[in-house]
């Protein structure tokens, strides 16, 4: 870590569907681990997330990030192909359970996929994705 | 208490974070680019008659248990540092143009955080500051752990 930087992070919020449902376990045992989350309909969730970016200040604009074009991005990658979705129909969650856990880590991946196109790249790297199912439910990555 | 069990409380790390709000105005100007350039980096925050925010500062220290008071730092002296050192200087402010500092630092969350950071260090001789956490909105925060730290996986 460079002297000064800072770690940025900006909150998202979005609407989506899911259920807990692992097709490789017979239904007695899927109703076992996952409980209410398997009801075969689905449930929904408002997940808020929080990206944390993290790098120097840049003295010509005393930004580390700019977040105008980290809001676009993230919109574009996560917000607008999640929000009001149902999660089970999501090309990755076709073969995996899409636990809060799951979508953490794949909500870092396509953020890390992107990432280096970004201008902001230049001065700052993704650090940590945050995702809240509830209030009291949330899961941390940092890849 | 055992004095064993005493013993591994005395050496017990501990953070304690304190929270204080501000209200203040800002707008954003570089005189490193052109009219345009700030326009376009800036948008609406460009507007020279400024605009508020709340912000919401919450100051961490980190430190041993003392023995003897069972605390890390005693509340009230952290309290009127931040009042003193942070809150009187910048709590309904113009920023730009009444806090010196931002007379030529750009007051964006990142340098307010590293400033109040700047502020404080000096000041906070009986503890040790850990992190400066400043929300502008709910939705925006900065974190600052002081220069050239590395602080992966720490917070």
């Amino acid at each position: 870590m460079t002297a000064d930087s800072v770690h940025l992070t900006r909150r998202y919020w979005f609407s989506a569907s899911h259920r807990l449902h692992h097709p490789a376990l017979p239904e007695q045992e899927n109703r076992e681990l996952y409980g209410k989350c398997n009801n075969p309909g689905g449930h929904g969730h408002n997940y808020f997330l929080e990206v944390t970016v993290a790098g120097p200040v840049d003295p010509r604009t005393g930004m580390a990030v700019n977040l105008a074009e980290l809001d676009q991005f993230v919109q574009n990658r996560v917000i607008e192909p999640l929000h009001e979705s149902s999660l089970n129909e999501q090309p990755n969650f076709r073969e995996q359970v899409p636990t809060t856990e799951n979508l953490c880590v794949e909500i870092y991946r396509v953020l890390e996929e992107g990432w280096p196109g970004m201008e902001s790249a230049r001065r700052a790297r993704l650090e940590r994705v945050r995702l809240e199912e509830t209030s009291s439910n949330f899961f941390e990555y940092r890849g | 208490m055992g004095a064993a069990m005493a013993a591994t409380m005395g050496a017990a790390m501990i953070y304690l974070t304190r929270r204080a709000e501000f209200s203040a105005s800002h707008y954003y100007h570089s005189p490193a680019l052109t009219p345009e350039e700030n326009q376009r980096l800036y948008g609406k925050c460009a507007n020279p008659h400024g605009h508020g925010h709340n912000y919401v500062l919450e100051v961490t220290v980190g430190g041993e248990i003392d023995a003897r008071s069972g605390m890390v730092v005693d509340l009230k002296d952290l309290k009127e540092v931040m009042s003193r050192e942070v809150l009187e200087v910048l709590d309904h402010r113009f920023l730009n143009r009444e806090v010196p500092v931002f007379h030529h630092v750009i007051p964006t969350t990142e340098n307010l955080a590293l400033e109040i950071w700047r502020m404080l260090a000096p000041k906070l001789e009986f503890c040790r500051l850990h992190r400066i956490r400043l929300y502008e909105t709910p939705d925006l925060f900065v974190d600052y752990f002081g220069p050239a730290k590395d602080v992966s996986g720490e917070w």
